[in-house]
């Protein structure tokens, strides 16, 4: 494994969680799940081009495309598991237009700093870590 | 103060404790209520703040009613201030939905009972009856203000049961497991997308019958009328009335809706929710266990 170092974008996104106060995190964590971004529309309704992440208890698909060495992450999930698809939301904006060697040196413990894990539990943030580690699988495969 | 219960439905009126269901349009009709606290428990823990029955309050099963570090509920001083906090107190009646068939309705329905919380009842169908039907969602915040929720030591003896507890039961008593059948065999040591709830081995706990949750609930997502589930509970899995009976799932959650079942629908009247469950059992040194998917024996 190379050095790990984490990206500016997912940097400030976890700033921005422990700037505030425990209670008020969940609200940042809802505003990222609206913040989920749309999938292209070549991808819209094709299932089969997604991984299914395992580890989230509610249903998210991540789709990785790495073009010319630039990572793009794409994620689906239901409006009614909100907390996966703030999870998912965070990911996709932090790692799409990384670098593949950016995203493959996110280190594997990300989920866990973002000072979620005490209003949230750990148990739910093991969901995101499942998330990270498949994507960052397919940008090995795609590279 | 209690509410009046709702005896508008026939369906009810067949359950052995018919006062611990509301209809969604009982409820819709009753919001307001003095005496009356709406909770919503769920699975996910955002997707209260996405929209709620207006004045509900948020109970979250994994972050407020278990222990932040034992795996355990929380104590009758933790009970009382997050009831405190919540603005609910001791003789208000608690009327709780939540998602995925009010699993943690049902479970958190099954905390507030150790801690004796006299008047606490269901919204049959849960949130997704209420949303199918129309009904408004807020996402304006409930404030209610604190009360003294006073400390009451819970009591596991009569609702819970540990893993002693179904050790010396197994050949004396019926344990239902209400688990997918690929994890009543073994096939899966965990549910089809919950990977991090895993245990070592694969099977279940000798001579539990398989009766997944599911089975008791209608299409509607509300409970099955009494005679369909007394079918499946009574001349399906062998359940004799009056007699003693431990239900476990992998968490504790979907047994939390067994347990309802069997003890306020049916009328059992000694029915221990083992919590521990799968989790515990499937991980634990030197306890029986049966693969396949025969209940076996001892």
């Amino acid at each position: 494994m190379t050095d790990t170092h984490l990206p500016e974008r997912l940097a400030e996104f976890r700033e921005e969680f422990l700037e505030l106060p425990q209670e008020d995190r969940l609200e940042l964590l809802l505003e990222f799940s609206a913040e989920l971004p749309p999938v292209p529309d070549y991808l819209a309704g094709k299932q089969e081009l997604y991984e299914r992440v395992a580890e989230c208890q509610s249903p998210v698909f991540i789709h990785i495309e790495v073009n010319d060495g630039v990572v793009a992450m794409h994620a689906t999930a239901p409006v009614d598991a909100p907390t996966t698809r703030g999870f998912a939301s965070i990911l996709a904006q932090g790692i799409t237009g990384l670098t593949a060697d950016e995203v493959l040196a996110i280190p594997g413990d990300y989920p866990q700093t973002l000072g979620l894990t005490k209003s949230v539990s750990p148990l739910r943030i093991g969901g995101m870590t499942g998330m990270l580690v498949r994507a960052q699988r397919q940008v090995r495969a795609k590279r | 103060m209690t509410v009046e219960h709702d005896t508008s439905s026939t369906k009810f009126a067949e359950y052995s404790a018919p006062e611990r269901l509301v209809t969604t349009e009982w409820l819709a009709a009753n919001l307001g209520k003095p005496g009356l606290v709406v909770v919503e428990s769920d699975e996910d823990v955002l997707l209260y703040e996405t929209g709620h029955i207006a004045g509900a309050v948020k109970v979250d099963w994994h972050t407020e009613l278990n222990d932040p570090v034992v795996r355990d509920y929380v104590d009758g001083k933790g009970f009382a201030e997050l009831l405190s906090r919540k603005g609910i107190s001791r003789d208000d009646t608690v009327v709780i939905y939540g998602d995925k068939n009010n699993w943690w309705a049902a479970y958190a329905l099954w905390v507030f009972s150790l801690f004796g919380h006299e008047d606490v009842r269901l919204v049959d169908g849960g949130r997704d009856k209420w949303i199918a039907e129309g009904r408004e969602l807020t996402t304006e915040k409930t404030v209610r203000p604190a009360t003294e929720y006073p400390v009451v030591e819970r009591d596991d003896s009569k609702l819970r049961a540990y893993k002693e507890d179904v050790l010396k039961f197994i050949g004396h008593g019926p344990l239902i497991d209400v688990r997918s059948p690929e994890e009543y065999s073994g096939e899966r040591t965990h549910m089809p997308a919950y990977p991090d709830e895993s245990s070592l081995r694969g099977g279940h706990i000798p001579t539990a019958q398989s009766v997944p949750w599911s089975r008791a609930v209608a299409e509607d997502g509300g409970f099955k009328p009494r005679a369909e589930l007394e079918a499946i509970y009574l001349e399906g899995a062998g359940l004799k009335k009056g007699e003693d009976v431990i239900a476990y799932c992998r968490i504790g959650e979907r047994s939390s809706h067994t347990w309802f079942v069997l003890n306020h629908l049916l009328g059992f009247e000694n029915v221990r929710n083992y919590d521990g469950s799968w989790t515990e059992w499937g991980s634990a040194v030197r306890v029986p266990i049966v693969a396949g998917t025969e209940p076996g024996t001892l």
